[in-house]
């Protein structure tokens, strides 16, 4: 089917309750395959429930999510299979080094030469000079590309990056924009959930707003900037304004 | 599936490699684990053993399968705390959502709750031979006691798995443990219960403890074993079978 080759993710009517509440109230979107996607809300919003339904981590109450073509329910080791997640917390072992985190997570997916991939993608991120150093020691923008390093791992076609700068200093941020845009020049698809407007705006192919679990806006972000008034526009301004007066005092440049 | 299935022990192999790193680079907790036995044994044995009257002639042997006891009961502390970590931390939202079985992870921490305790037991048994513990158990006689403790290790992890899946804090994760500390203390594991008053006494009786106990130090004795190494098993299979059925519905409600 042509649908099902172009749609990395296809999404309809989801629906979640946790107990009273309900989270999701019929989500319905699309992914194309090899773009970025954002979905955009405040702490609550529900961009969470969707990652952890897509990644087979929880099940929905009702509506169909199909990923890469797999129903998350009815066929998840085929989604695992294709998927990786970089969850909202880092999930990395502190314990471990660098090294043998990216070592680890390339035999469970019982790759041969895991310890080839693991100095490539040390070298790729940034990481080399640190990779027999415990986890422990890392700032949290190593840390956070140690994540997506290891969620590279076995060429998976579409990550999950939950708000991967959330907690994270404006100077590991660009870091992590960085990684994300060269993630995506390289074909792979990304969904990605974030609260920070810019986020959205600097990385994302097309933008979904989510607010009380429904997808009340989606499109690209000229398509966007049409729908909503200028005074919410200019707020949007401000804030990278203030991040660019930072960056320049501390001699870093914004990602353009 | 079936490619999920047939990695199983691969799966389980690196988790436990894992964690056998994570206790080799804490060798703090091993040591503070073997550390209180030992100083329950030294206070025992040179401080109120000259009181007790155990009608054997050495106290540290009469002593000594109490103490292994206790080393494992908070021993198996580590796995709830180690567990509860990686719940927290995001890594088995990680492992959960790779194409690895669902259940790699949990036996990665049960295996080194195995081993680490059994290292611990070593350590103890040291010492004790140090302190004068002699035995004239065959070969046999000691593989029956490290049955018996592996069983009761067993037995104790999987309770401490359903601790360190359902804590909300660190110290929840590791404070059930404390009774199950105490419980020697109620038993005929330092003195015969001929000399506590009749309700106590009962208890001591027919708690685990006391069979188990008596069951190990008649096999380190040399002596034959009576009906207690048959209560000590039934009671070690009872408890890891309940435990174990526990834990694996906390762990697939949490799990998804």
């Amino acid at each position: 089917m042509m649908h099902m080759q172009d749609q990395a993710i296809l999404v309809k009517g989801l629906q979640k309750s946790f107990k009273q509440l309900h989270v999701l109230n019929g989500v319905d979107f699309e992914v194309k395959r090899g773009s970025i996607f954002a979905l955009l809300g405040s702490n609550g919003a529900g961009k969470t429930t969707i990652v952890r339904i897509l990644t087979t981590l929880l099940k929905q109450d009702g509506g169909t999510a199909a990923v890469n073509g797999f129903d998350v329910v009815a066929e998840p080791d085929h989604v695992r299979q294709s998927i990786s997640l970089t969850g909202q917390s880092v999930a990395v072992d502190e314990i471990l080094t660098g090294r043998e985190n990216l070592i680890m997570i390339g035999r469970l997916r019982h790759l041969k030469n895991s310890r080839q991939i693991a100095d490539e993608l040390l070298h790729r991120f940034g990481l080399a000079d640190a990779a027999d150093r415990r986890v422990s020691t890392y700032s949290g923008g190593m840390r956070r590309r140690l994540d997506i390093a290891m969620s590279l791992i076995g060429t998976p076609q579409l990550i999950f990056l939950d708000e991967p700068t959330t907690g994270l200093d404006p100077e590991a941020r660009l870091e992590v924009w960085k990684t994300i845009k060269e993630l995506a020049n390289s074909g792979t698809t990304v969904l990605l959930t974030t609260q920070y407007l810019e986020e959205a705006e600097q990385l994302a192919d097309r933008i979904a707003i989510l607010h009380e679990g429904k997808i009340i806006a989606n499109g690209t972000l000229e398509e966007l900037k049409k729908l909503f008034p200028p005074a919410k526009v200019e707020y949007v301004e401000k804030q990278p304004t203030l991040e660019e007066i930072f960056l320049a005092i501390i001699g870093k440049k914004a990602v353009k | 599936m079936e490619t999920v299935n047939n990695h199983f022990f691969s799966d389980v192999g690196v988790m436990l490699g894992r964690s056998m790193r994570h206790i080799a680079r804490s060798m703090d907790t091993i040591i503070t684990v073997t550390i209180m036995p030992i100083a329950f044994m030294l206070l025992f044995v040179y401080v109120f053993g000259g009181a007790i009257q155990t009608g054997t002639d050495s106290y540290v042997n009469y002593l000594l399968p109490g103490i292994l006891l206790i080393a494992i009961s908070s021993g198996i502390s580590y796995t709830a705390y180690r567990l509860f970590m990686d719940m927290q931390s995001g890594v088995f939202e990680r492992f959960h959502s790779m194409p690895i079985a669902r259940s790699a992870p949990l036996w990665g921490h049960v295996l080194t709750s195995l081993v680490s305790n059994a290292i611990s037991v070593l350590v103890i048994i040291l010492v004790a031979l140090i302190m004068g513990f002699r035995s004239w158990a065959g070969p046999g006689s000691w593989l029956a006691v490290a049955g018996i403790l592996a069983l009761f290790t067993l037995a104790l992890t999987w309770i401490a798995v359903i601790a360190g899946l359902s804590a909300t804090s660190v110290d929840g994760a590791g404070a059930f443990s404390y009774p199950l500390i105490f419980l020697p203390f109620i038993s005929s594991a330092f003195v015969p219960t001929e000399s506590m008053p009749p309700v106590v006494r009962a208890f001591a009786e027919n708690q685990p403890v006391t069979s188990i106990v008596e069951a190990i130090r008649s096999l380190l004795e040399g002596q034959p074993v009576g009906n207690e190494i048959w209560v000590a098993l039934a009671w070690c299979f009872v408890i890891m079978i309940i435990a174990y059925l526990f834990a694996m519905r906390v762990y697939k409600r949490k799990a998804a």
